[in-house]
């Protein structure tokens, strides 16, 4: 299983867990999961149309990704904020 | 000592001060954050905060407690999962008139109903699955329900304004909804699609508290009276500057008064001048109150949430905020003003808390 780690606002709504374990074939189907296995975090990561948030980033090992990019049993996913400023 | 609520482009600012001098800012909360709108229910002491985070989405926050602690992010507040659309904001949220009732409008043109003191909420679906809402229109603000005018005393009774969808009027608690927009003009439709017109660009709606069947809106160029709980409406801008703007505020203890701030239709600010306009004989004059206001070089754009009043009668208070950043208020009833607070983020909503 894919490890997912969270932060910030995220842990706290995930009830305090920092890191989980969630089997996903793609970053899509580990944040509807996410959602299904942790109901305070739905709809903070994806939209009601079930579309990532646009300020919102996932990695995957380090590397951006999008919602079809696959994932392996030993991936690590982080879920971020995007930069902002100006 | 009075309390403002502020809603900022980078977050909730709560003041505290006396009439006629500088608020102090007292709590900074949501730092960085849009703060679209913020409330308290006078009833359960609740304090609401509508927050549009760039990276979470559109929330209702809530807390019992210091505004500078824990807030909580309400429940349900959201339309339905699978569908095309997703909520844009929150624009506005008001008490309702049952015990625990609250509304909260939102964008795209939705209502949502809360029974427990705004903890957790429902999208009201008659609304929502309306069968004109096809041709609803969006504006350079949205499609946003951000008027809502409770009938004192009776919570089936209800109107709510639309920017550009008009005047809705429900008398059965939210279960059907009606247009109320006959007489309303929109001068920036073709005429011969005036009088059928659904998409009424309405920028903000009040009812008179001692005489509910009476209403008050500035219209998207124009400012309009009803007499008949909203289901027609009468041109009251003669003699008025200009008639677009924003925000409108009425003295609860007058059903025939009326605050507007005129802005022109150009560049939607004041002309150079900030002048308050009241009226007392529902619409048939206007008084300008510009006594203590920035009287040149003065282009201020004053947003819909960004007037408000607290008190009645000859104690009437009333704050306004512009996106400059400055906060002017009144403890005469407008007679005359004072600069409450300035060098602040774009405001979007002042609220007596």
């Amino acid at each position: 299983m894919a490890t997912v780690r969270l932060r910030g606002q995220l842990e706290k709504l995930a009830g305090g867990v920092p890191q989980l374990e969630i089997e996903a074939g793609t970053v899509s189907e580990l944040l509807q999961q996410l959602e299904r296995d942790h109901s305070g975090l739905e709809g903070w990561i994806l939209d009601e149309r079930g579309v990532l948030r646009r300020h919102i980033n996932v990695f995957v090992n380090g590397e951006p990704a999008e919602p079809q990019t696959a994932i392996d049993a030993d991936d690590r996913i982080e879920i971020l904020p995007a930069i902002s400023g100006g | 000592m009075i309390e403002l609520l502020v809603g900022t482009r980078k977050g909730l600012f709560v003041l505290d001060g006396e009439p006629g001098s500088r608020f102090a800012i007292t709590t900074r909360a949501f730092v960085g954050e849009p703060v679209d709108y913020a409330t308290r229910d006078p009833r359960s002491g609740r304090l609401f905060a509508a927050v549009t985070s760039p990276f979470w989405g559109p929330r209702i926050w809530y807390t019992d407690g210091d505004p500078a602690g824990e807030w909580e992010p309400a429940r349900g507040v959201a339309l339905p999962k699978g569908g095309r659309e997703a909520l844009k904001r929150i624009w506005v949220i008001v008490p309702g008139e049952a015990p625990g009732l609250l509304y909260a409008g939102g964008d795209p043109g939705v209502l949502f109903e809360s029974r427990d003191d705004g903890a957790t909420w429902a999208l009201n679906k008659a609304l929502w699955e309306h069968p004109t809402r096809p041709r609803w229109r969006r504006d350079s603000g949205g499609l946003s329900v951000h008027s809502i005018a409770p009938w004192p005393g009776d919570p089936q009774r209800l109107a709510l304004a639309i920017s550009a969808a008009g005047v809705w009027l429900t008398e059965d608690g939210g279960l059907t909804w009606s247009h109320g927009n006959a007489g309303i003009v929109a001068d920036y439709l073709p005429e011969e699609t005036r009088a059928h017109a659904i998409d009424l660009c309405v920028h903000h709606l009040e009812r008179a508290r001692l005489q509910p069947e009476r209403l008050f809106l500035q219209f998207h160029g124009g400012v309009y009276r009803s007499d008949d709980a909203g289901r027609s409406w009468t041109g009251i801008a003669a003699g008025l500057p200009h008639d677009f703007g924003f925000p409108v505020v009425l003295d609860p203890a007058d059903p025939d008064s009326a605050y507007v701030i005129p802005v022109t239709t150009e560049d939607r600010v004041t002309d150079g001048r900030v002048v308050v306009f009241e009226t007392r004989d529902a619409g048939a004059s206007w008084i300008p109150r510009d006594e203590g206001l920035p009287q040149d070089d003065a282009y201020l754009s004053i947003l819909r949430q960004s007037f408000a009043a607290t008190g009645e009668g000859s104690s009437l208070e009333l704050y306004f905020g512009a996106t400059s950043g400055e906060i002017f208020g009144s403890s005469d009833a407008g007679a005359s003003w004072f600069r409450v607070a300035w060098r602040l983020p774009a405001i979007a909503s002042v609220r007596p808390g």
